[in-house]
């Protein structure tokens, strides 16, 4: 289907599924119960999800196939942002046009920066990247705040000229994003026995979008160039050996992950008009990195889930707070209640960022396939004793590897 | 001419610092082959380590003053630190208020242990891995020590005061025939210089001077030959490990009354060294110090206000844009060598 | 005048002096041997002609074009293939990739954006990189990942990643190093067979078994000189050759 074999097909429509479905899928708690904290279908969180989804698949078309580590592509999804809330302050409301323009500027930023740092590799390339990136986030707080508004970032305003559409509504305030008049904070909602489900029109945009940047991936994938960029980690003196120019395949790769990092920044303020600088500080950088590896550099759905799962536990661990520990383990004693409390407590809150870095070390010491490697290592688990006896009823197969 | 003086001596002491924890870089990048994104936070430790100190000092119990009167006729009570009542409040009020010099000594033998800890807990299992991966896990490691260092202490920063006696400015200018207040220079931050090179010196001469330091240079050069003569270099690197996590750690605590010491300094500080690190030159040790000065006061230069008026926000992002100069015109920075990283 | 014309090259290393005044003339469909001693700078010679190294002074010309001031990528697109003393492959890609890479790179030049593409859909690359791999009895392994190959399978892989894109001219830096004795017979053979295609060839070579075998004509290196330049049973007896082979005991 849409030119991908079988294996690529069956992942597609998994993910589509799971995209169309989500509002129910990360709503399986009732309101009101205990358990109902750790739903995620709401619009907000969701959408987080899938932008940060585009964000990581497109760093992981340059980190994954190509092995060059960025650490500065947060500053791509930052200009980005800028370029669309301007879109929305100067032409209309429409998020097509924010997006659009958010694509191409964070392309044309990402050609620049792309086609300096590529002249070095290894850390000299992320090097070269932290500086540029810490260098935009630097100009976007000081000298460069009548673009980028400063500290307190880039806002509409009731007094921007839109011109295709209008200053403010009626009613005097500053008008909503929207999609051809559909406005992105709509929300349907369904309410079955104790359940609310909430499908936003804002979500199922984003879902459109991702849908679309997790395609094109696929095809990149396997194609000729998504070869060639592998041959670019794999050896690159070979790859020039053998008749080609490494340099342009591995910029043509940043420019690309630049742009998607672009369409996740575009859409962030579609969903929500406002873009400042600190989403272009290196930490930022640092976290879709960290969705790339957890997930599994290289894979195709890896950085999907290393992104979800981020995301969804920042939202959930940071929200607890102590009282929640203490309804947890209330049937516990109390002086040891209120011990396993105070171990717990400083990983959850606030704390987040402790568990966070803790996931990301155990992740790369023990895991550095990320979720993805670990998956296939249990599924091997499971699938190697049916096969062990199955070996021993038939003899021996030739153990070719037929993969 | 003044003004120019003045904004050398005032890139000197973040220079140093720069210096500093680059030289601890490129030291464990050399020995080691580790890319250490985790240097930033020893920085950061050593100067909590100076206001653990100043705390531990000021631990204190509630005593009747005998020679005051609250407002009723009672004696007075008044918070006295236990050093005070050990050794007399004269000897034990100036240890209170030297708990920063004092924190060096406080701090080498906790960064040894955190140095030896990193190393041989962590680091070591990283030597064969590519260097993406010893970035993200010391990059995580980093996030970790931060946050600790934030759940105990908090996110505000922490005021942390030198001594008194060494609180106050030095005319400078007058020292050299310019008129009084022309340039004025903290006394804190001259020690900071001075100290700055004190230590750098002996790191230099602990290679250049000792056997041990012979075979760490020797390793570094060639790390294979050297195991192949016998000498158990890996027990050596460890060693170097910790000096570097020293090195780092003592320029935290003697910082801590230059910029109130927050969980985050260490980020801040590491990002700049790294920078630092690759002007210099990757393992050129020389060339980490060389470029942490220049750079420390390049940055002082560019934020003078007539400079900034002509090209708003330099200061910013100046040593960044130095960097990208020199990387892209020298690959291998101001003093690398050939054949390190490429 | 032949397809590859070396002239006057000379390439020092500091002091050293790794090249002086080499000359090579090699004819179109020939193999051409080029021997000597452990550092008489044969190596040195072959990184001149892929670029890997600019010589001091002189020419290197192919196919009447200059080599000199191109880039790896270039000269290979003009059609210098090169093997190399440690097979460099493509570890992480498996063997129909390794071989599949070259000709993707023989049929659209040093860069191509072909983003959309489908590998599957390519089959005539992916048919020609097959039956090389078959004529190279690598078929069954097409889909293992190059790393796992033995040493000896990993140079042949290697040849098929040459043999693919057609070369004019293909460089060998010691293709037999390290194999056994039946490895290296089954490695002369396979050249002999890429000899009758018509294919130019340069061969470093110490064994003296594989160079009797395949060359037609042999220089012999020294000291970065070129001290003789002669067909095979010429060379033998040449005591110039013997002296540089101390004694000639390899002879």
């Amino acid at each position: 289907m849409l030119g991908l074999n079988k294996k690529d097909t069956s992942l597609f429509l998994i993910v589509v599924a799971l995209t169309v479905f989500a509002p129910f899928i990360l709503n399986p708690f009732p309101v009101g119960s205990d358990l109902a904290q750790f739903n995620a279908g709401y619009p907000d969180l969701m959408q987080r999800f899938l932008i940060f989804g585009i964000f990581a698949i497109g760093f992981n078309i340059l980190f994954g196939l190509t092995g060059y580590l960025s650490f500065g592509h947060a500053a791509f999804l930052g200009v980005g942002s800028y370029a669309g809330v301007w879109m929305m302050k100067l032409l209309t409301m429409n998020v097509v046009p924010a997006i659009l323009v958010s694509v191409v500027v964070a392309g044309l930023f990402s050609l620049l920066v792309g086609w300096i740092s590529l002249r070095r590799s290894g850390i000299y390339f992320s090097i070269l990247t932290l500086a540029f990136a810490q260098m935009s986030f630097a100009l976007a707080y000081s000298v460069l705040t009548p673009i980028t508004g400063g500290e307190t970032g880039l806002q509409l305003s009731l007094s921007d000229p839109r011109v295709f559409g209008v200053s403010a509504t009626p009613q005097g305030s500053i008008p909503l994003t929207n999609f051809f008049g559909l406005e992105m904070r709509d929300s349907a909602e369904l309410a079955l026995g104790g359940w609310l489900f909430t499908f936003n029109a804002g979500y199922y945009l984003c879902a459109v979008l991702m849908l679309a940047a997790f395609y094109v991936a696929i095809r990149i994938f396997r194609s000729p160039f998504g070869m060639m960029l592998k041959a670019v980690k794999s050896n690159q003196q070979r790859m020039q050996y053998t008749g080609l120019n490494p340099k342009p395949y591995t910029l043509a790769a940043f420019v690309i992950s630049g742009m998607y990092a672009g369409l996740a920044g575009g859409l962030m303020v579609s969903m929500d008009p406002l873009a400042g600088a600190e989403r272009m500080f290196w930490t930022a950088s640092g976290e879709v990195v960290l969705m790339t590896i957890l997930g599994g550099a290289g894979t195709l759905i890896g950085p999907v889930l290393g992104a979800g799962f981020i995301k969804y536990m920042e939202n959930i661990v940071s929200k607890i707070n102590e009282g929640i520990l203490h309804t947890w383990f209330g049937f516990l004693p109390d002086g040891l209640e209120d011990f396993v409390v105070a171990v717990f407590y400083p990983f959850v809150g606030k704390g987040w960022h402790l568990t966070l870095g803790i996931m990301f070390m155990l992740v790369v010491i023990f895991l550095p396939g990320g979720i993805v490697e670990g998956g296939q290592r249990i599924a091997r688990l499971f699938r190697r004793r049916p096969a062990r006896a199955h070996e021993r009823s038939v003899g021996a197969p030739s153990s070719s590897a037929a993969e | 001419m003044d003004a120019i003086i003045l904004q050398v001596l005032n890139g000197l002491d973040k220079g140093s610092a720069y210096a500093l924890i680059a030289l601890g870089l490129t030291l464990i990048f050399g020995t080691l082959g580790v890319v250490n994104f985790a240097h930033g936070a020893l920085f950061m430790l050593g100067a909590f380590c100076a206001v653990t100190l100043s705390r531990l000092l000021a631990i204190s119990h509630e005593t009747a003053d005998p020679t005051r009167t609250d407002f009723l006729g009672n004696p007075l009570k008044v918070q006295t630190p236990y050093v005070e009542e050990w050794f007399g409040p004269e000897i034990g009020g100036t240890i209170v208020e030297w708990s920063v010099p004092l924190g060096i000594l406080f701090a080498i033998p906790i960064m040894i242990a955190v140095g030896l800890a990193m190393e041989r807990g962590l680091i070591r299992y990283f030597y064969k891995r590519p260097h993406a991966d010893q970035i993200l896990v010391t990059f995580g490691l980093a996030i970790v020590l931060q946050e600790v260092i934030k759940y105990f202490f908090g996110a505000n920063p922490i005021p942390t005061p030198a001594p008194p006696a060494l609180v106050g400015s030095l005319d400078f200018g007058v020292m050299i025939g310019f008129d009084p207040g022309s340039i004025i220079y903290p006394y804190w931050r001259l020690i900071y210089f001075v100290f700055a090179a004190i230590l750098i010196a002996a790191v230099f001469a602990f290679l250049q001077f000792t056997t041990f330091g012979m075979v760490v240079r020797a390793g570094m050069a060639d790390r294979e030959t050297v195991g192949l003569l016998g000498i158990d270099i890996d027990k050596r690197f460890t060693i170097m490990f910790a000096i570097a996590a020293v090195v780092a750690g003592l320029a935290g605590v003697m910082y801590a009354p230059i910029n109130s010491p927050n969980y985050h300094m260490g980020m801040d500080f590491l990002v700049l060294s790294f920078v630092v690190v690759v002007v210099g030159g990757m393992g050129s040790l020389g060339g980490a110090v060389l470029a942490g000065f220049l750079l420390g006061v390049l940055e002082s230069f560019a934020s003078m206000p007539q400079v900034t008026n002509v090209v708003p926000g330099i200061n910013q992002i100046v040593i960044y844009l130095v960097a990208i100069i020199i990387l892209l015109t020298r690959p291998r920075g101001l003093l690398g060598r050939k054949g390190v990283m490429e | 005048m032949g397809i590859l014309e070396v002239k006057n090259v000379n390439k020092s290393f500091g002091g050293l002096k790794a090249l002086r005044e080499v000359n090579l003339d090699v004819a179109e469909g020939s193999v051409h041997a080029i021997i000597g001693p452990n550092g008489a700078g044969k190596s040195t010679l072959l990184n001149t002609l892929i670029a890997k190294l600019t010589p001091d002074t002189g020419s290197v010309t192919f196919d009447g074009r200059p080599l000199i001031g191109m880039t790896p990528h270039q000269i290979n697109q003009i059609g210098v293939a090169r093997v190399f003393q440690t097979p460099e492959i493509f570890g992480e890609l498996s063997l129909l990739e390794n071989v599949m890479i070259p000709a993707f790179a023989r049929r659209d030049g040093a860069f191509g954006l072909h983003a959309w593409n489908q590998v599957v859909a390519e089959r005539d690359i992916r048919d020609r990189a097959m039956s090389l791999l078959a004529d190279l009895k690598l078929d069954g392994k097409a889909h293992v990942e190059a790393q796992h190959l033995s040493r000896g399978d990993k140079r042949r892989l290697e040849l098929a990643m040459c043999l693919v894109q057609e070369p004019k001219l293909l460089l060998l830096d010691e293709p037999t190093a390290g194999m056994s004795r039946a490895d290296t017979n089954r490695t002369i053979e396979l050249l002999k067979e890429i000899a009758k295609r018509g294919i130019t060839m340069v061969v470093i070579e110490h064994d003296m078994h594989v160079v009797f075998s395949l060359a037609q004509k042999i220089s012999v290196l020294a000291q970065g000189a070129i001290i003789a330049e002669d067909l095979p049973e010429n060379i033998k007896g040449n005591p110039k050759v013997q002296e540089a082979y101390l004694g000639g005991a390899h002879l």
